[in-house]
């Protein structure tokens, strides 16, 4: 085994220029990749934490009798996938929103009478915040007559989610696209320095040598290629992320999350997936030119 | 058929034929050689030697017929099978085909190195046989600043490291000056007296002579009767 990393190890060094060449096509190939994993992995976060905060305003029309509010929260509060259902009157509203807009007071002063509805601020258990199961119980809500209006306050997030499993989909497509060409790249390289050593091995074979005993060092050249090509492109990434993380935390004052790197899970799995790139690589050429 | 009783044969060459597109390199040819042996076959160039002995190492397949060579039949033989047949058999061929970018060490290690020998033993077995040969000095050197003597000289070292049954050699003396030429002739008839079988082609009559065995000549891909 040792012989054969030494034999690798040489023919790296001895065809830098196509092995570099090599290495840093699969570098770039995994940088936009990974890329792409990293914006997911971030875009995710953003919006399970959104999901978190999610409450659902349920108006109530007007003049409902306080008898019956009562009666409407129990009935809600049953209600599939609900937490908890607090009753905001009208008065309550007008004195939050004057908190919350407390640097325009002169809003409020020509306001002769109270314009809010009576309202249900509905929180949801944490299993159920997704989509489907709040979209299910907003038509629920809007189904009961005492209900004027329901406000789901994030239903944009819907069309982000939207959008961003559009970008999710083009960015495994890219990946798979990368990695095709990556293998290409490699099966290239490898097919090059084969033909360049086309006399050696078929005297290496006529001295008795297995396939097996050839391929050994292209296989180990073509790992090598994919390892070091994935560590490079998630290395520079890695630097960029750090560059760039800092800047959007400050900008934007995200405090509610954390931009974050990609988990030494997601690491491994890029690096052995690289790697794979490189063994295929190796592989198409090899079968290909032995079989010749 | 192959005659099964030929215990004692360690190639055995029946009915043989080999076509290139529609010539025919070797027609009928039967042969039958003994271990130990010295084989000679003789003949002008184009006469169908060089194929005869590529037919012995799997480089060419027969048309038709049958060789077997120490008991592997080499129609049967599958792709995997054939490096081991190769291992059997010490090659030495008149281009020397030697790698330019190994030193003469590694040229002949190689042979060891595919077998899966240590590492120990291919330093201590490769260093006797260049010795042998008399090419211990240039062990570091790299072929083309060899002479062709030299060259061949490795190849020979090459062919016999391995320790071979049989040495196939294509015209081993044939682009050599006569001081190389004995040379190659005194180490291939040392190597036959150590029980290797030898199986030279070649048309060079000074080689005929001096290495002695058996004699056969082919014409045009046919054997021809002894005289």
């Amino acid at each position: 085994m040792i012989l054969h990393y030494k034999r690798a190890i040489q023919d790296i060094l001895d065809h830098k220029f196509l092995n570099a060449v090599t290495i840093i096509t699969i570098a770039i190939s995994i940088l936009i990749v990974s890329a792409f994993a990293l914006f997911f992995v971030n875009a995710s976060d953003i919006i399970s934490s959104w999901q978190k905060g999610v409450r659902i305003m349920a108006y109530l029309r007007p003049n409902i009798p306080h008898a019956d509010i009562g009666a409407l929260k129990l009935k809600i509060q049953d209600f599939y996938g609900v937490q908890n259902v607090k009753f905001i009157s009208k008065e309550e509203g007008l004195q939050m929103l004057k908190d919350q807009m407390k640097r325009q007071p002169s809003l409020f002063v020509d306001l002769k009478e109270n314009p809010l509805p009576d309202a249900f601020a509905i929180r949801m258990i944490p299993t159920s915040k997704n989509r489907e199961k709040i979209e299910g119980l907003t038509t629920r809500l809007e189904a009961l007559p005492e209900i004027n209006d329901v406000e789901y306050g994030h239903r944009w997030l819907a069309r982000f989610t939207n959008i961003f499993n559009l970008f999710k989909l083009t960015g495994f497509a890219l990946g798979g696209l990368f990695s095709v060409a990556a293998v290409f790249i490699v099966a290239n390289t490898i097919r090059l320095v084969l033909y360049t050593r086309r006399e050696e091995l078929e005297i290496m074979r006529l001295v008795g040598a297995a396939d097996s005993f050839i391929k050994a060092p292209f296989y180990i050249e073509g790992i090598i290629q994919g390892a070091l090509g994935g560590t490079i492109g998630l290395a520079v990434l890695f630097v960029t992320f750090l560059i760039v993380s800092s800047n959007v935390q400050q900008s934007f004052a995200l405090d509610f999350f954390t931009v974050r790197f990609l988990s030494i899970k997601v690491y491994g799995t890029i690096i052995f997936c690289s790697t794979c790139v490189g063994w295929l690589g190796c592989y198409l050429s090899l079968k290909q030119f032995l079989k010749s | 058929m192959i005659d099964t009783q030929s215990k004692n044969s360690i190639i055995q060459i029946f009915r043989v034929y080999k076509k290139y597109g529609g010539k025919h390199a070797l027609t009928d040819v039967t042969l039958d050689i003994p271990k130990n042996d010295s084989l000679l076959i003789s003949g002008p160039s184009g006469a169908g030697k060089t194929t005869l002995l590529k037919l012995l190492y799997l480089a060419e397949k027969v048309s038709a017929g049958q060789v077997l060579v120490d008991g592997m039949n080499l129609a049967r033989i599958s792709r995997k099978r054939i490096p081991f047949l190769r291992r059997k058999l010490g090659i030495i061929f008149q281009d020397y085909k030697l790698i330019p970018t190994k030193t003469v060490f590694d040229n002949v290690a190689i042979v060891l190195e595919a077998m899966g020998t240590k590492r120990r033993l291919i330093q201590k077995k490769v260093k006797s046989v260049l010795r042998t040969v008399g090419m211990e000095e240039r062990i570091n050197s790299f072929p083309p600043i060899l002479s062709g003597g030299e060259q061949q000289r490795v190849a020979v070292a090459r062919a016999v490291v391995g320790d071979p049954i049989i040495i196939l050699a294509d015209e081993p003396t044939g682009s050599l000056d006569s001081d190389s030429a004995n040379i190659i002739i005194e180490l291939l008839k040392k190597f036959h007296t150590r029980g290797t079988t030898l199986v030279i082609a070649t048309h060079d009559k000074e080689l005929l002579n001096k290495i002695g065995g058996r004699i056969v000549h082919l014409k045009q891909g046919c054997l021809q009767p002894s005289a």
